[in-house]
């Protein structure tokens, strides 16, 4: 190999040619292996330094004190340097696009981070005398006006911690109203084929069982096929809009029209709600209740799988069962908590205290800071996105369905026919050329599926690298390097994971006695 | 609008791309009667950062932070000082803005850092193994009496009296509308509960709190060995982790699952949530267990490396079959912990848990000494109860207009029963000075 004076490469092919060494210490650069915090224990060693005890005559009772825990012992610098080591690891939002169809990977603005730590919000506690927190309550009045204003909702609870919390409390308001009428024989909840696992966990959760609706050739709810279903025995439907497979369910009003003349109510999974928020009220498709994901429209941090907050919005009919706790304002402007249901239609509590607030205080932060028209620009922005990317890979990838598509396209796997490469490699592959993959195998209604969700905080530019990528392996999966793909991804910390042998043999925590055996064995 | 890349010239070249018009041609599935032909009325336009933070932080200036005046606050939420170390590595982007770590190979910092989540958890609990976390204290109790009922198939719960009373509603909620049954135990702020005597064949578990949301510390084994000759899961709340670094773990006194808060390590009071659930069991209990966990396993070149694992049990696979609907975790705040957790280590914790009990004691002493003033409790942690002779929430209120925050009325927690008990937590942030200004100021109300 050709060399300058300062030793780097004159010719950039024969860099590239250079295979990887390995080193000495099993690092590579910039990805550094980090042990587990156990395995850095030095006994006696402490991360803070702590106020002087007072002395005083324990008064724990008949208990006698603990003698050990097993924590290891750290300073700060080793602390410090374990978890940015171990962040360096993931991949990110805030280093790149994160296409997983019906999750709405979107930027994080960290004005809300700034927000949420104001010692006025953060450092408040759940149950301070009401005087001291109006501010407090205020907010969650706001955020409450912002979430019926936008949906034409009637009432909200932002009492769910998450977005399967919210549709379980959206199930239990519909078996509240049911059983407020004495109608007790209701016992199915209709779901769509396509819908999220969440749907009819919750269904099942809570009782009733789940009848599967079928789609049509064109990926939407079989009207015909859930007419057929509807009747005295149905309690609801539950419903995705814009659907799993990126579609809006264009007979959304006809069916709201038909469960209600069942006498059944309609729930909607708000997870897909920013395809067309500021564009579309759900209340005027003929919804009763709606959960609304702040971690994914109003860009609340996904944190690696949570805290999430998923708020409910109530039309007229279910309103009266909103559960406690909810705020009220008072004709003197100041605001009460109503926090025991008593002898009303309300249904009790679903969780400690008031919900998530430091999520809450994200949520209308990200709202105000695009207001009615921002938000509007975003439904527009996010659905154009998406149908940049489905027209860009249509011709080398296969679409599930005909048509523009809302916020996220769908594709399945009969471009792959015959490769030997699957959905599963394709992804893999993607994660080598600096991408998260899409959404793989959901929804289920049809075969290998990839679910791309570009969201509005993507730029042009961005999109066109994650294309030309794409269409890339599309190519070379059709050229026949399917070893290629099945040995992706090669650039990673760790490369493909083995699974089976997770589940089979849990090894769920550290144990001090593997340590030992390990030392053993070498 | 600073978040949104697209310029007009971008909109246009795309929408030439895919042979659209205008972008209102991808809207045309909506019904006409209910496109919004303009921004939502009733909401006002965007707003530049300045606006939103002057706005915002005017709101947050009409509350009064705990931390600025003496606080003893707690009854299931507690102000710790959380070192700076914390917040700081919590907001690496990395962390903050991953996604759930479904795809292990480029979300091997969260995956590491769930693994190690769950051996703290187990450590601290005494427990066989946790799982990643739940939304909080109260959903964990409730998904742990529904294991019980899973794991024993029988539908009959026990509430203790000493149970905090959000997490015996959050229970109560799902027993009524998933149908099983619960037994509440009358609230019993001074003696014990006969808890056995409630058991019978139908019965899948009994849930106690240590130290009870009065303070009260209690040793368990005798009950955990009484449940396990009948078949009956012992379930043990601990709302106050930090009391772990002290008090002997429920996995010692036979617990069978134990529901905590982990708020208390590395998350902030925020008036209430995010929090962090911790959940662990016995080994044996693993595969009923809900949410998600993470295992160890290697890569393709034989490396360590960890992954969710044992997701059959979950709702994205098995849909109506799942063990429960619950689908994230409360992945940054249990990061919080956990960071909180590894900076103090053995000592430090250890530490901790003696100088908050030493906090309390000192208070217990102070607040004894004023006039009219009962202790209730024989035993506690950093937490207890106080015998008034007015009505606590007025008390509370009275010194709220002295810049005091004093403690809990039991009356807000039991729905305006117990009206003269007031619940008073100290832990490592309150002052000796704090103290006296506290038993001063509450000698003055009550005189």
């Amino acid at each position: 190999m050709s060399m300058n004076n300062q030793g780097r490469p004159t010719d950039i092919r024969s860099a590239s040619n250079s295979a990887v060494p390995d080193t000495v210490t099993g690092n590579r650069g910039l990805q550094i292996e980090e042990p587990l915090i156990f395995e850095q224990d030095a006994s006696g060693r402490c991360g803070v330094d702590l106020p002087e005890m007072p002395a005083v005559a324990s008064r724990l009772g008949a208990v006698k004190p603990r003698a050990k825990v097993g924590l290891p012992g750290l300073a700060e610098p080793q602390v410090v340097r374990h978890y940015t080591r171990l962040s360096q690891k993931n991949y990110a939002i805030d280093s790149g696009l994160y296409p997983l169809g019906s999750c709405t990977m979107k930027h994080n603005p960290r004005l809300n981070e700034k927000m949420a730590r104001l010692p006025g919000f953060s450092d408040v506690h759940p149950l301070q005398p009401e005087s001291t927190v109006q501010g407090a309550l205020e907010l969650m009045a706001e955020l409450g006006r912002w979430l019926t204003t936008l949906t034409g909702m009637a009432a909200v609870t932002l009492a769910p911690a998450a977005g399967a919390h919210g549709e379980m409390c959206g199930i239990m308001a519909i078996r509240s109203a049911h059983e407020a009428k004495g109608d007790t024989g209701r016992t199915k909840i209709l779901v769509p084929e396509s819908a999220h696992g969440t749907n009819p966990a919750t269904a099942a959760a809570c009782g009733y069982s789940v009848e599967a609706i079928p789609a049509t050739e064109d990926g939407r709810v079989d009207l015909e096929a859930l007419k057929a279903k509807l009747g005295p025995d149905v309690a609801g439907l539950m419903l995705t809009n814009p659907n799993t497979c990126g579609l809006f369910e264009r007979d959304i009003i006809t069916i709201a029209e038909a469960v209600h003349a069942a006498g059944a109510y309609f729930y909607c999974d708000g997870a897909n709600f920013n395809a067309i928020v500021g564009r579309v009220r759900p209340a005027d498709l003929g919804i009763d209740v709606m959960h609304i994901n702040l971690h994914k429209t109003f860009s609340t941090p996904h944190g690696g799988g949570g805290p999430g907050s998923g708020p409910v919005v109530f039309a007229e009919s279910l309103a009266p069962f909103v559960p406690v706790p909810y705020v009220v304002q008072e004709k003197d402007g100041s605001f009460r908590l109503v926090e025991q249901a008593g002898d009303g239609p309300a249904f009790g509590r679903m969780k400690a205290f008031h919900g998530q607030m430091g999520m809450f205080v994200r949520a209308l932060s990200y709202m105000m800071s695009h207001g009615a028209d921002g938000l509007r620009q975003v439904a527009n922005d996010a659905v154009l996105n998406a149908n940049y990317v489905l027209a860009s890979l249509k011709d080398v990838m296969t679409p599930s369905f005909d048509g523009p598509c809302m916020h996220e396209c769908l594709f399945d796997d009969r471009f792959l026919k015959g490769t030997g490469v699957t959905t599963l490699d394709i992804a893999k592959a993607l994660i080598d050329e600096g991408f998260h993959p899409m959404t793989m195998y959901f929804p289920l209604v049809v075969h290998g599926a990839l679910l791309i969700e570009p969201t509005e905080t993507e730029s042009k530019a961005g999109l066109d690298q994650f294309v030309t990528a794409l269409r890339a392996l599309a190519e070379r999966a059709k050229s026949g390097d399917a070893e290629y793909f099945q040995a992706a991804p090669r650039l990673t910390p760790r490369r493909r994971l083995d699974e089976t042998a997770a589940a089979r043999k849990p090894v769920l925590r550290w144990t001090p006695e593997a340590a030992v055996e390990k030392v053993a064995a070498e | 609008m600073r978040y949104l890349p697209l310029t007009e010239a971008d909109r246009r070249s795309m929408l030439a791309a895919i042979r659209a018009s205008t972008v209102d041609d991808l809207f045309r599935d909506v019904p006409k009667a209910a496109r919004l032909s303009g921004p939502i009325e009733g909401l006002p336009n965007h707003m530049g950062e300045l606006e939103v933070e002057r706005s915002l932080s005017a709101m947050a200036g009409r509350n009064l932070p705990a931390g600025s005046v003496p606080s003893f606050l707690g009854a299931g939420s507690y102000r710790h000082h959380i070192p700076a170390t914390v917040d700081h590595l919590v907001q690496r982007g990395e962390f903050l803005t991953a996604y759930t770590p479904y795809q292990p190979e480029v979300s091997q910092g969260t995956l590491q850092v769930l693994f190690e989540f769950q051996t703290q958890v187990s450590l601290l609990t005494g427990m066989d193994v946790a799982n990643a976390s739940m939304y909080d204290g109260a959903t964990a109790c409730a998904e742990a009496v529904m294991m019980a009922n899973r794991v024993t198939r029988r539908k009959k719960a026990i509430l203790s009296g000493g149970l905090h009373p959000h997490y015996r509603d959050t229970t109560t909620t799902d027993a009524r509308f998933i149908g099983f049954e619960t037994v509440v135990m009358p609230a019993a702020p001074t003696g014990g509960e006969d808890l056995l005597s409630q058991v019978d064949g139908d019965t899948s578990c009994v849930v106690v709190q240590n130290p009870d949301v009065f303070g009260h510390v209690r040793d368990y084994t005798e009950l955990g060995k009484a449940c396990q000759a009948k078949g009956v899961l012992l379930i043990v709340v601990v709302t106050e982790a930090v009391s772990l670094g002290l008090l002997t773990p429920p996995g010692e006194m036979g617990a069978d699952i134990v529901a905590a808060e982990g708020q208390s390590l590395g998350n902030a009071l925020n008036f209430g949530g995010p929090y962090v659930g911790l959940f662990a069991v016995k080994e044996k209990l693993v595969r009923q267990m809900p949410g998600r966990l993470c295992g160890q396993t290697v890569d393709a070149d034989g490396r360590r490396g960890f992954v969710l694992t044992l997701s059959t049990r979950e709702q994205h696979i098995r849909r109506e079959k799942a063990t429960s609907n619950i689908c994230t975790n409360a992945g940054l705040c249990a990061l919080a912990f956990s960071i909180h957790l590894s900076l103090l280590g053995e000592e430090g914790f250890t530490q901790l848990a003696r100088l908050n009990h030493a906090k309390a004691v000192q208070l217990a002493d102070k607040l004894g000494a004023v006039k009219g003033v009962e202790i209730v409790n024989d035993s506690f942690f950093n937490e207890f109860t106080v015998k008034l002779p007015k009505p606590a929430a007025e008390v509370v209120e009275r010194l709220a207009e002295r810049r005091i925050l004093a403690g809990v009325p039991a009356s807000r927690l039991f729905a305006g029963e117990l009206e003269d008990l007031l619940i008073v937590a100290a832990t490592e942030t309150n002052t000796e000075s704090d103290m006296d200004a506290f038993a001063k100021a509450l000698a003055e109300v009550l005189s």
